[in-house]
């Protein structure tokens, strides 16, 4: 068990992207059959990767020599506790690949099925080598594997509307990925390496140069357009609200996830707090668009009266909790950021979760009604108990509301920028707050107090393989919030070995 | 000395099982009635089992689940949680028998009975809450589930009202999360205890700080001026929810909550402290619920609709418990904490009363019910009894909570204090005795003075409720009594 677990990381990432590339093989007789083999694969990676999870709570982080090349030489797969994250992406690969069996069909033709489950097993299989890999290099080909796949999942329904947000998408996303190449260039050409941990021995040696410094910016410019962060934001509503709603919840639930465990790989990996270069100044800058983010993705949802629309602006805003809590740290004194990473970190996790819930509860809203406007679906409460109620539980934990998840993360940060002295970014959270939660309520109130919309009669609840994963994920939120301390355990040593402490590290109220 | 029992959570939990409940099965009349009355009895079957053991100091705890290192979810009963849980359970089985005769023929009544429920069950989380973190969760929690009984009409005029109370009650809300948090970092727990957990060394001017942000948020649900205005507009929920919930379970958990923070975060010693290197947040506290207490009556004079002047009735009562409190002496406490219980069976009673008016005759308007009481003489005679108590004549419970409001001011030396409450009273009897009145003394328009009672779910809450606000008054010095609860909570606040 021991010396299979070890090859996980490797397996799993392989396991996707094979089964991706294989799928239209497999099922070019039958195209149905290309749900089944995606959702076998998916449950093959979300095995590999639950034993790499446990062994790395057992024994500590997993560093993989692939053909056994000893790194620098040869590639690393380094998965540490920032890689649990690829836990919850197989996890929630196999929801949403369940969710697509009926759905799917409603925005595109049966021909195109196993496209569409290859993309999608090729943008979990990018996002799982994006989140393991040690290797500056394959960072940049895995974040090239997931957003290509994440351009054409949008294109896919072949709407005009689609084609332009997916080209926006591309446009966007080029600058971001070329920025992340050069920034791996110039690393490069400094150091001499691409392998991670030996980039940041080296720096000790080279010390901060402006190439450096250049590569950091560009590394942040680059993430920062994959996780949305205002002001390079825009590409984001369109994209996530118009794609099909199994793959909004991948990109909105884990997509610009992506963005943050860079950020998380270059500041805290490669540079390191503590390192050559001190990154605070560009953190504190972080920080404070942050800060903004959070309010401007609110301010904008405010005016959305597309359902899916509001989810993705609130996307942008939940982001800005994220970078807050994980740009509150201080170069001197690491132990005074972990509260604000732990909230960041957390928030990795519940944010992923709740979105994708909001998502696939619009989703099946949208499949049975065909109305995505918040006026058309009024009153549909009554009609679609269950996906509203649990639309409903996701709200309420996206605003924060205790004891669901969302809330978590707010405390963390309050925490954090209580004990980081900067109060002011708890003001800016928890008036974000109060937006979602405005906005938020306007659905609630359209889905159950106001008069029924005469034009949806014979409507009933969502088939079960769509209700099934929302059902799991509404749980998710609620116990993910009741009995924080489980995911708390998983994601403490994350925080701290991100800092340069000890995993086991554990101050008061941490 | 503390004891583990699983009661603290049980109470909760039954009327979390009984919401889950309603709302799978609750279409059927017979089982949602039968569940409401049944899971409500319950409750306070559970609750009062304690009534003995924290009278002889004890305390149960439950510890739910644990959080962080420093923090759990902790369930807790002292001496003023119990009190506090034993109204909002009494009240409880009382509003239920009120809110079937009530809502009968009303629409969505499955919605209202399995939110009703879950209220209930907050409320009674946040008089159980062990430590400052559990109470804002059981605090956020209450005011989501009240939203969906305030806007029950569903008319624009609701869902306006709705707006307006998410709007203050979720900010005062984001207050006491900052405010805890900064507990937190500051004393590194939040958990209640003799004498507070703070200490001077964190330095005045944070602690004042700390103390404003705490009144600032319960300071809404507790309708302190000029954080009141919610409550006025609420009071277009059905009857039943403003009789329960705006006049005991919501208000009170804001003044339940100050409470806490005055005597279990802070203490008295500690504020005492502040007053002597020159900042008094009490003292500005004690101000602020003078205000309120006049100024809540001068507007509840200008009211015609008789919910409404109620409901500011209710903002100038409010602030007695607020004025008590902040008086940091045992006496001014003791009326001020015994005033939750007074108040709350006299403010439901006035409440019910004029939700019977409402069912049989279709008046709102105080200017219309000319000669109400020749029609129906026993729900005015109970108004009666509850505009007395309000005046806090003797023997009403009115009387007991004023005796000791007035002690506590002379101990403090607030002379003031005990002006107010005179000015107070006899602005009580300014907009409450010329309903009495026009009730008795002045002919129904129509000439019609048969007796026409209204239902009696609905006579009976208000039977009882005047009846016990007479014994509350009377035997107010029995063991068993609240106040005997409060005496007990005092003694831990004051360490005596």
């Amino acid at each position: 068990m021991i010396e299979f677990s070890q090859h996980c990381p490797v397996l799993m990432t392989i396991t996707l992207i094979i089964g991706g590339a294989l799928t239209p093989i497999v099922s070019i007789s039958r195209k149905k059959f290309s749900f089944w083999w995606a959702f076998f694969v998916s449950l093959l990676a979300f095995f590999f990767c639950s034993c790499a999870v446990w062994r790395l709570y057992t024994m500590g982080p997993i560093s993989y020599w692939l053909s056994g090349w000893e790194p620098p030489y040869g590639i690393e797969v380094y998965f540490d506790y920032v890689s649990t994250i690829t836990f919850l992406m197989t996890a929630l690969g196999i929801l949403v690949i369940v969710y697509s069996k009926r759905y799917i069909l409603h925005d595109i033709s049966e021909e195109k099925l196993p496209t569409y489950y290859t993309l999608v097993l090729l943008i979990l299989g990018g996002m799982v080598g994006f989140s393991v890999t040690g290797d500056m290099f394959n960072l940049y080909v895995f974040l090239e594997i997931l957003s290509l796949s994440g351009y054409a999942l949008i294109a896919i329904t072949e709407e005009k509307l689609n084609a332009m947000a997916s080209f926006k998408y591309l446009v966007m996303g080029s600058v971001s990925s070329v920025s992340v190449l050069l920034g791996v260039a110039l690393l490069y050409n400094v150091t001499g390496t691409l392998n991670m941990a030996d980039i940041a021995l080296r720096l000790q040696q080279f010390g901060p140069t402006t190439a450096v410094y250049v590569a950091l910016v560009l590394f942040i410019i680059g993430f920062s357009v994959k996780a949305a962060l205002f002001p390079v934001h825009a590409w984001l509503p369109d994209a996530h609200a118009l794609a099909p709603s199994p793959v909004s919840a991948l990109l909105s639930g884990l997509v610009i996830k992506i963005g943050i465990v860079g950020m998380l790989r270059v500041l805290y990996c490669v540079y390191k707090l503590g390192g050559p270069v001190d990154f605070t100044s560009v953190t504190n800058f972080m920080g404070w668009l942050a800060a903004v983010t959070v309010l401007v993705g609110a301010f904008f949802a405010f005016f959305q009266d597309d359902i899916k629309m509001i989810f993705a602006y609130s996307s942008i805003s939940n982001i800005g909790y994220i970078l807050m809590g994980i740009s509150l740290v201080s170069f001197t004194q690491p132990e005074r950021g972990y509260l604000g990473m732990m909230g960041g970190l957390v928030h990795v996790f519940n944010h992923a979760i709740i979105k994708s819930t909001l998502f696939l509860c619009a989703g099946a809203l949208i499949y049975k009604t065909g109305f995505r406007k918040l006026s058309d679906l009024r009153g549909i409460g009554k009609k679609m108990p269950i996906t509203c109620g649990v639309l409903t539980i996701a709200a309420l934990s996206i605003a924060g509301i205790p004891p669901t998840a969302g809330f978590i993360c707010k405390w963390y940060i309050i925490l954090g920028t209580i004990e980081f002295g900067k109060p002011i970014f708890a003001v800016a959270l928890l008036l974000g707050a109060m937006l979602v939660f405005a906005y938020y309520i306007k659905i609630i109130n359209a889905l159950f107090f106001r008069e029924p919309n005469e034009s949806i009669t014979e409507v009933d609840e969502a088939p079960l393989s769509m209700l099934v994963p929302i059902i799991i994920l509404a749980i998710g939120c609620l116990v993910m919030g009741i009995f924080a301390y489980l995911p708390l355990a998983v994601i403490r040593p994350a925080a701290a070995t991100m800092l340069g402490l000890p995993s086991t590290y554990l101050p008061l109220g941490g | 000395m503390e004891v583990y029992s699983i009661r603290p959570l049980l109470a909760p939990m039954i009327s979390i099982v009984c919401a889950i409940l309603i709302f799978w099965r609750g279409d059927n009349t017979f089982l949602r009635r039968s569940l409401s009355i049944s899971a409500s009895i319950i409750k306070w079957i559970v609750v009062f089992s304690m009534l003995p053991g924290s009278l002889a100091g004890k305390i149960y705890v439950t510890q739910l689940v644990p959080f962080t290192p420093g923090i759990s979810i902790l369930l807790r009963v002292d001496a003023l949680g119990m009190f506090f849980g034993m109204v909002s359970s009494t009240l409880w089985v009382i509003t239920t028998i009120y809110a079937i005769g009530y809502m009968e023929g009303e629409h969505a009544r499955k919605r209202f009975f399995a939110f009703f429920a879950l209220c209930v069950s907050t409320t009674v989380g946040i008089a159980f809450a062990g430590n400052m973190f559990t109470l804002f969760v059981f605090y956020e929690m209450l005011t989501v589930c009240t939203y969906p009984l305030v806007i029950h009409e569903e008319t624009p005029e609701a869902m306006k009202a709705g707006r307006k109370y998410l709007v203050y009650t979720l900010t005062g809300g984001s207050f006491i999360l900052f405010a805890t948090a900064l507990t937190f970092s500051l004393s590194g727990t939040v958990s209640f205890s003799q004498p507070g957990i703070l200490s001077i060394n964190s330095g005045v001017g944070i602690l004042a700080v700390l103390f404003a942000m705490f009144m600032l948020g319960f300071g809404v649900k507790s309708a302190i001026m000029p954080l009141h205005g919610w409550l006025p507009s609420a009071m277009v929920a059905p009857t039943p929810v403003s009789s329960l919930l705006h006049a005991v379970a919501v208000v009170k958990a804001g003044v339940f909550g100050i409470t806490r923070v005055t005597y279990n975060i802070f203490g008295v010693s500690l504020l005492k402290e502040m007053a002597s290197k020159g900042i008094n947040v009490a003292y500005i506290l004690m101000w602020a619920a003078m205000i309120t207490i006049i100024c809540g009556s001068l507007m509840a004079l200008m009211q015609d609709n008789l919910k409404k002047r109620l409901a500011y009735s209710t903002i100038s009562q409010l602030s007695y418990i607020v004025l008590g409190v902040s008086l940091l002496t045992p006496d001014g406490a003791a009326g001020g904490i015994v005033h939750i219980v007074n108040q709350a069976f006299m403010k439901i009673t006035m409440f019910f009363v004029a939700g019977a008016i409402y069912k049989k005759t279709h008046k709102k308007n105080i200017s219309e019910m000319h000669g109400i009481g020749h029609k129906m003489p026993i729900t005015m005679a109970t108004f009666t009894v509850a505009s007395l108590g309000m005046m806090g004549l003797p023997p009403t419970a009115g009387f007991i909570s004023k005796w000791y409001l007035c002690l506590g001011a002379l101990d403090a030396g607030q002379i003031i204090a005990v002006v107010v409450l005179l000015i107070s009273s006899f602005l009580n009897a300014a907009y409450f005795l010329p309903i009495v009145y026009r009730a008795y003394f002045v002919k129904p328009p129509d000439g019609d003075v048969t007796t026409d009672e209204a239902h009696w779910t609905l006579l009976l809450p208000c039977v009882i409720c005047s009846l016990y606000v007479i014994a509350l008054g009377l035997f107010a010095d029995l063991p068993f009594v609240p106040l005997a609860l409060v005496r007990e909570a005092v003694k831990q606040f004051f360490v005596l």
